[in-house]
């Protein structure tokens, strides 16, 4: 019967309770005080003084996945992606349904998990890898080959806390990428970092693949999706949007998109999030005459007004902006310490202080720079390359109204940019026929 | 008819919604044993290297500890200790009493302290409230060292019932796990909890005999004050290593006072467990 299932997910449904303006946990005096209040407040006819919103997360999923599939789920944020997953790696309970799961699961939803600062690289990849489901003689027959594929034998024995953050990651990756489960659950890790090093995780999930072990795999990253797995299903609203070949889901993601971008407005407002660190609030992008606006002129340039807020000291805050193209491309990462950097040409001074506060930032991508099409915006806060706040989800339009751009050859031409580069050409001799 | 059924050799899961009450799956911690030594490995490890005086601390604990009480109590106070020296009287209770309120509180903040771990990778939780009763065991058999040497020192030699030792350290050890597992839970919801366990230690070191004998207790009270384990732990303690009288009426209630708090605790927290992760 179950020969070939490897997970089958019934009528699955998670619902959260919000309490708006308190702490997530309770403390035992406000339970109290509060069981003492209610009858008396309720006699008065005042209303309580926080409300408990209710929210299906996911409401009735259920699908079915065959060994040896790789299954890329997509979705807006929100869409209950990571709620999916959670249930699936047995992170939480669902509310309602079943899981059934044959097979020896194992699950990534975070790089480095169970890491400690003050135990070196050696003594990392064996708590690790033990907290990730490794055997300790599984660690053992392995170890060199983590080590190698993280490339820092050098620094095997130094603390971890003195590791730069790229090499954390490498480290941390490298030890998540030799987990070896029978179907195995994997969290989009999307950092601004260091790409080369991406690039080399994506294609080692490749080789998972092709080694006919079930994958279900959760990214934001379009063409990750399209190439790595065979099958995707489309989350919207904490359903089943639909579900078919990989391909054929990123298309109808991607169109799903395109109807947000009609949609949207040119101001974000986002509640700040009081379990993080730091959080932006706020986004509104105009034109040079301060006109908000998501359709941009490929001649003017784009103007972002960025609010943040940050609750407790932090060092080395960076605001970072990506753009890019639907189908899951980087146009460009910039920072907002780049051009301090590049006018100077040092290095960003390092332990810049962050005090709690509400924080404004201004910047402006130059035009024209980008070519006419559709494009999102990704705006993280990070401390290297660990993301504290991350917004997505923010569409843009360049329009070219028959500039150079496209007069030339009377339609959009291809690519991402359009720079306008003087050329340099002239006739260096004279022919006669 | 005879038909060779193939049943394939994979684990079946099925994920559900909560229930009222999960029993412990005691085939699934045993296959999750060496995680539950990594955590411990991990515990005394970074307990050692975040300390400039390391390993030291074991022993300036209990010694400093053992001086005091032996001023105040055994000097100022002149308590009776069984015709045994003050300062060995009171160590040897000392030990577990340390063993034990390390332990609970190591366990009640163990969930806690290790959220972000919790809220990204599934294991069995009930790890996390063990390897907190059971890292201080390190720290313990150090400190034992400075027991046999003070033992030597005044001349003692332990009587064959030492045997029984491992027994009481078990039973010491299941006391501060059947309360940990209680306030690990409790402590997720309840942050408060993590700062009773201060004031819940010095309470309970004095309605245990660690700086008196049990014998000072009215013969009709015994009854109960042995409903406190550690009365019953402490007084094998003393029993095993300096020979004084037995715990023999108390020891039994204390196995059973040590079993419900175990057993309820256990129930508890595998029915909180199934929250822990939205809400911790």
């Amino acid at each position: 019967m179950s020969d070939d299932i490897a997970i089958r997910v019934n009528g699955l449904g998670k619902k959260y309770r919000i309490a708006h303006e308190t702490a997530a946990y309770k403390t035992l005096g406000e339970t109290i005080t509060r069981a003492v209040k209610a009858p008396f407040r309720r006699l008065a006819g005042d209303a309580p003084s926080r409300t408990i919103e209710e929210f299906w997360a996911l409401k009735d999923v259920s699908f079915e996945v065959k060994r040896g599939e790789v299954v890329g789920i997509i979705g807006r944020n929100g869409a209950g992606k990571s709620t999916l997953l959670k249930i699936l790696s047995r992170i939480t309970t669902p509310t309602e349904g079943t899981v059934e799961v044959h097979g020896r699961i194992g699950s990534l939803l975070e790089v480095g998990t169970g890491f400690h600062p003050e135990l070196s690289g050696r003594e990392n990849i064996y708590l690790s890898g033990s907290i990730l489901g490794m055997k300790r003689s599984e660690i053992d027959a392995k170890f060199d080959e983590i080590v190698k594929f993280a490339e820092m034998e050098r620094f095997l024995d130094t603390p971890v806390k003195r590791y730069s953050s790229g090499m954390y990651v490498r480290l941390a990756f490298a030890v998540a990428a030799h987990l070896e489960p029978e179907i195995l659950i994997i969290d989009e890790v999307l950092a601004v970092g260091d790409a080369a090093f991406q690039k080399k995780c994506l294609g080692k999930m490749g080789d998972v693949a092709k080694e006919g072990r079930t994958v279900l795999f959760v990214s934001h990253n379009m063409r990750a999706v399209a190439s790595l797995c065979s099958t995707g299903i489309l989350l919207h609203e904490g359903s089943i949007f639909a579900r078919g070949p990989a391909s054929a889901m990123v298309a109808k993601y991607t169109e799903m998109l395109s109807g947000d971008l009609v949609s949207s407005k040119p101001f974000f407002d986002f509640p700040p999030r009081h379990d993080h660190p730091a959080s932006i609030i706020k986004v509104r992008i105009t034109d040079p005459a301060d006109m908000a606006t998501l359709i941009h002129n490929n001649l003017n340039p784009i103007i972002l007004n960025i609010e943040f807020v940050v609750t407790k000291l932090i060092k080395d805050l960076d605001l970072w902006l990506v753009v890019f193209s639907l189908e899951g491309s980087i146009l460009f990462q910039t920072c907002h310490r780049d051009h301090e950097s590049y006018l100077s040409g040092v290095p960003p001074s390092r332990e810049i202080i962050f005090r709690p506060g509400r924080y404004r930032a201004r910047m402006e991508i130059p035009a024209p720079l980008i070519n006419e099409g559709s494009y999102e915006l990704y705006l993280a806060l990070q401390v290297g390359i660990f993301p504290l706040d991350v917004k997505r989800n923010i569409f843009l339009t360049i329009e070219d109204n028959q500039t150079f751009a496209s007069s030339v050859l009377g339609i959009r031409r291809e690519g991402f940019f359009c720079l306008p580069i003087p050329w340099n050409l002239e006739r260096i001799e004279e022919l006669y026929p | 008819m005879t038909e060779t059924v193939l049943i394939p050799e994979v684990p079946t899961l099925v994920i559900r919604p909560p229930r009222k009450w999960v029993p412990v799956d005691l085939r699934e911690l045993w296959s999750y044993r060496e995680l539950l030594y990594f955590f411990v490995w991990r515990d005394v490890k970074i307990r050692y290297k975040q300390t400039g005086l390391g390993v030291a601390w074991a022993l300036i604990q209990p010694l400093f500890t053992m001086l005091i009480f032996s001023v105040i109590f055994g000097g100022l106070a002149n308590i009776p200790s069984d015709g045994v020296p003050y300062p060995l009287f009171t160590l040897a209770a000392l030990l577990p009493w340390q063993l034990f309120s390390e332990g609970m509180t190591r366990s009640t903040t163990s969930m806690v302290a290790n959220a972000n771990i919790i809220t990204k990778v599934y294991f069995p939780r009930l790890i996390m409230p063990i390897a907190g009763t059971i890292s201080p065991l390190v720290d313990f058999m150090v400190a034992m060292g400075i027991l046999v040497l003070m033992m030597a020192y005044y001349g003692f030699v332990p009587t064959v019932n030492v045997v029984f030792l491992p027994a009481f350290v078990l039973l010491g050890l299941a006391t501060s796990l059947g309360v940990g597992l209680w306030l690990s839970a409790l402590n997720v919801q309840y942050r408060d909890f993590q700062y009773t366990v201060p004031f819940l230690i010095q309470i309970w070191l004095y309605a245990s005999p660690v700086v008196y004998s049990t014998n000072l207790v009215p013969a009709q009270y015994q009854l109960l004050y042995g409903l406190n384990p550690m009365a019953g732990v402490i007084e094998g303690f003393r029993w095993a290593l300096l020979g004084s009288a037995p715990p023999s009426g108390i020891i039994g209630l204390a196995v059973v006072v040590v079993l419900v708090l175990l057993v309820s605790g256990a129930f508890y927290f595998r029915k909180m467990e199934q929250y822990f992760a939205d809400i911790v």
